[in-house]
């Protein structure tokens, strides 16, 4: 139903879109929306939009109630004075509007920002989903799909030119020829599925803000993917000197010490795609994230046969974010770049903290790939 | 449109045509009332045009459609009742409502048309609001077409900002005399000189004297004019009659300024207007309407109507208890100097003399009383204390609501001070052209209550905008003297 006050609304909305838009960064590089995320919606804290006005700061300000109690009785919980003492009159900030957005909404954001391009899912390689409509009538069928009111129609038709009808004593008795059943036509329908696998290296040297900045960046990578196909897998990889495959928390939260062997990852990792996702049908993408600090070049030229050879080959894109490490070389970008020069599906960045996030996520998803 | 017929159902038109009947017996006197049925989707859309079905296209309305519908979703809020200061007036219900709680809309409503009809303090406003509104949306929507909508917004926003700059009561009174004409000005005024018989002027006038009053006057004729003479309270008129405004953008500052204007009253009655409406629908409903069968749901509503959580001032359930208070009180003889001057705890709590004035006395307060007046001619101990009312503040070190006193004066002045002005800071136009730069010069009046200094700064951006010229903004902020400036690029805040 169309009301007057639609437009508004979208207006309001579109002012609200604005101003996420305009602090996206922001809120990209703080992490706080990850929190905030429910099943198909973010919850976004924003200052308030309403129209100032000068009015009362309210500090202490009170009021009068009714009801029981004596002086000195709780009747309400305060917001909890934050910053101090004195100061909070003059936060901004102070009145958060909670803005309800849509994943989808949020990611359409994301790519408006970014410049992010749409995805090309890979040629050829579609899965085809198949749909059944209704679109017609037959005459024969299944009773479970019989029309009735054609049924009757055709009954009645039958009866009138055969003068059997007597409209004193409307009675209409379908006979089996009268019987008319819904037909129904199959539409293949692209349905194109994705994987993402995350990869990361929890061994020593991969501190807790490190790790933050992986759980971000894959947050929104995962935001942006998930409005790109409509089936998205997630896996979730975790590597020192050997792989084992976790589930979404203990991704975040595992930490190990000891060496690290990427080769280890990668193997699983093919292993992977070959065993369940076979890539005429996935577009995978695998993204891993490191401090950049292998074991030996020995193992770094293992990882560059294996992916070379499994992993490039089946992948729409693999992504590879270097974090900054107090403890690490960082050689492991270098070596990827020099080997991998020339070849649109490996992409690298450097991700140097947070700020750097929004950029590094560019990076990655620019190519529409 | 606003004249079209009635869209009730036959069976609520009956119930409308019964209530009105008991109603006019009691001695109401309101105007017609156009009801309507509203989905609780157009409920709410009227409910954010501020009860109107158009309004002049902006997205604050929109901010307060997505409130109103989120608080629903989330079963925080439902929209009962709403009506219109309008003759004829028009009120809505909602669909799906049980029969009772529509007896009970309607009933409420009528002690709001009643109020609207025959309260001072809206006798000013504008019978024809609704076709005023479509109007304005006519003419807002027009300038948009022509100008933009970025442009019609950004200075609509402004505006909105001085919103409540108003002075609620200057349609009354005339605060002064318009500024005579140069030529028409009354000559020179006479040095002051004082009664002296001829031999004795010199002792009594010295020409020393005198010649340092005529100096003075001089002074006085030479000073440059300000403007205004007087501070200003309606500073919204003040910039239409001042500000280098284009004629579009002096239509949009009129247009809030007259919707301003509009509301103002039944903001000033918040209370009074709601507790007559609730007496009305409480003395209709159990005396008159309700069935048998319905008794237990009206209570039920009522009493959720009626509900002030702790630390919530409800003004349906405070104007009701005044207003019955009241009438107890007239009934009783209650009043007067034999009253007051009784000290007799005894003989004040079996006090009755059988006057039986409390009916006529409640409309008096109807016709002549706002919140302020009603309040604070009314608010009396015994109604504090048999009301169980308390004042509460924050506590600084806990953060949370205490409950702070019980004390009668505290309470009152509270409850006084949230009233008055509409509990917002006083804000005047001291001076158009302050330091001599054609800058202006607003003054609050500090009551005790620093601004919201954020809001203040966002409100000082907007109304540079409108001034086109830097101004400035004498207050009080933790009890130094403060001005906040802006002069259309950046704000300061420096002591002044």
């Amino acid at each position: 139903m169309a009301l007057r006050i639609d437009p508004d609304h979208r207006r309001f909305r579109d002012i609200v879109r604005g101003k996420i838009r305009q602090n996206l960064r922001k809120y990209i590089s703080s992490g706080e929306l990850i929190g905030r995320k429910g099943d198909k919606t973010v919850t976004i804290p924003m200052p308030q939009i309403d129209v100032p006005r000068f009015h009362f700061g309210n500090q202490g300000q009170g009021g009068v109630g009714q009801g029981p109690g004596k002086v000195g009785d709780v009747i309400g919980q305060g917001e909890q004075a934050e910053g101090g003492a004195g100061k909070a009159g003059s936060d901004p900030g102070e009145h958060v509007l909670e803005v309800e957005l849509s994943l989808e909404e949020l990611a359409d954001i994301l790519g408006e920002e970014l410049a992010l391009p749409r995805i090309e899912p890979k040629g050829k390689e579609r899965l085809i989903a198949q749909k059944d409509r209704y679109v017609g009538i037959r005459r024969a069928g299944p009773e479970s799909l019989r029309h009735f009111k054609r049924t009757f129609r055709q009954a009645l038709r039958r009866q009138i030119m055969m003068g059997h009808y007597d409209p004193k004593r409307p009675m209409v008795v379908p006979v089996h020829e009268d019987r008319r059943y819904r037909s129904w036509k199959t539409t293949p329908m692209r349905q194109s599925n994705a994987l993402m696998i995350f990869i990361m290296d929890v061994s020593g040297s991969m501190g807790d803000e490190q790790k933050e900045i992986v759980r971000i960046e894959s947050f929104w990578i995962d935001t942006w993917l998930r409005t790109q196909y409509e089936g998205l897998e997630s896996r979730y990889i975790v590597h020192d000197a050997t792989a084992r495959e976790v589930d979404r928390d203990t991704f975040f939260r595992t930490r190990e010490s000891g060496g690290t062997m990427i080769s280890s990852a990668y193997r699983l990792c093919a292993k992977m795609i070959a065993d369940e996702f076979p890539p005429s049908e996935w577009n995978i993408y695998p993204f891993q994230f490191s401090d950049g600090d292998n074991w030996s070049s020995d193992d770094t030229a293992t990882c560059m046969e294996i992916l070379k050879k499994e992993i490039l080959p089946a992948v729409n894109l693999f992504c590879y974010g270097q974090v900054e490490s107090p403890y690490g070389t960082g050689q492991f970008i270098k070596d990827l770049d020099e080997v991998f020069k020339s070849d649109d599906l490996l992409v690298t960045s450097e991700i140097k903290g947070k700020d750097a996030i929004p950029d590094s996520i560019r990076r990655f998803l620019g190519k529409g790939r | 449109m606003p004249h079209r017929k009635s869209r009730l159902p036959d069976y609520l038109l009956d119930i409308q045509r019964e209530i009105e009947g008991h109603a006019r017996a009691y001695g109401l006197d309101f105007w017609d009332v156009s009801f309507e049925v509203l989905d609780y989707k157009r409920m709410q859309e009227v409910a954010a045009f501020g009860g109107f079905p158009v309004r002049y296209p902006h997205w604050r309305f929109g901010m307060d459609f997505d409130r109103l519908s989120k608080s629903h979703v989330y079963g925080l809020s439902q929209i009962y009742e709403m009506v219109i200061n309008n003759n004829p007036a028009y009120a809505y219900l909602l669909e799906g409502n049980s029969l009772v709680d529509q007896k009970m809309v309607i009933a409420h409503v009528l002690g709001h048309v009643d109020f609207f009809k025959n309260n001072y303090f809206f006798s000013r406003t504008n019978r024809h609001m609704i076709d005023e509104m479509a109007n304005h949306a006519t003419r807002v929507r027009r300038h948009i077409e022509r100008f933009g909508l970025e442009k019609v917004e950004t200075f609509l926003d402004a505006c909105l900002c001085l919103e409540n700059l108003i002075d609620p009561l200057s349609p009354f009174i005339v605060r002064h005399s318009p500024e005579p004409l140069a030529r028409e000005q009354t000559p020179t005024p006479e040095l002051p000189r004082l009664r002296a018989k001829g031999y004795m002027e010199r002792f009594i006038n010295p020409p020393e004297y005198l010649e340092k009053q005529r100096k003075k006057l001089d002074d006085e004729r030479d000073k440059p004019r300000k403007t205004p003479r007087e501070p200003e309270r309606d500073v919204l008129q003040f910039l239409l009659d001042h500000a280098p405004l284009e004629p579009w953008e002096h239509d949009l500052l009129s247009t809030v300024r007259e919707e301003a204007y509009y509301f103002a009253p039944q903001r000033q009655t918040k209370v009074l207007n709601e507790g007559w409406a609730a007496y009305w629908h409480s003395k209709l409903m159990t005396e008159k309407v309700l069935q048998p069968s319905e008794v237990i749901d009206y209570a039920d509503h009522n009493a959720g109507v009626l509900a002030a959580a702790p630390g919530q001032f409800n003004p349906y359930k405070v104007g009701l208890a005044l207003l019955r208070h009241i009438e107890e009180r007239w009934d009783k003889g209650r009043f007067g100097k034999e009253w007051n001057e009784c000290n007799d705890y005894d003989a004040r709590r079996t006090w009755d003399k059988h006057l039986g004035l409390g009916r006529k006395k409640i409309f008096e307060v109807r016709r002549m009383c706002d919140d302020v007046t009603f309040l604070d001619e009314y608010f009396t101990v015994e109604f504090c204390a048999e009301q169980k009312f308390f004042s509460f503040s924050r506590d600084e070190r806990s953060g949370n609501y205490q409950i702070d006193s019980r004390e009668f004066s505290k309470i009152r002045n509270k409850i006084l001070f949230q009233l008055t002005n509409f509990g917002e800071p006083l804000i005047l136009v001291e001076d158009a052209n302050h330091d001599n730069r054609g800058e202006l010069l607003l003054g609050h009046r500090h009551e005790g209550t620093d601004l919201h200094q954020d809001h203040a700064r966002a409100t000082m951006e907007a109304l540079a905008r409108i001034w086109r010229r830097p101004v400035n903004l004498r207050t009080l902020v933790h009890e130094k003297n403060r001005v906040l400036r802006h002069d259309g690029s950046a704000y300061s805040d420096g002591s002044g």
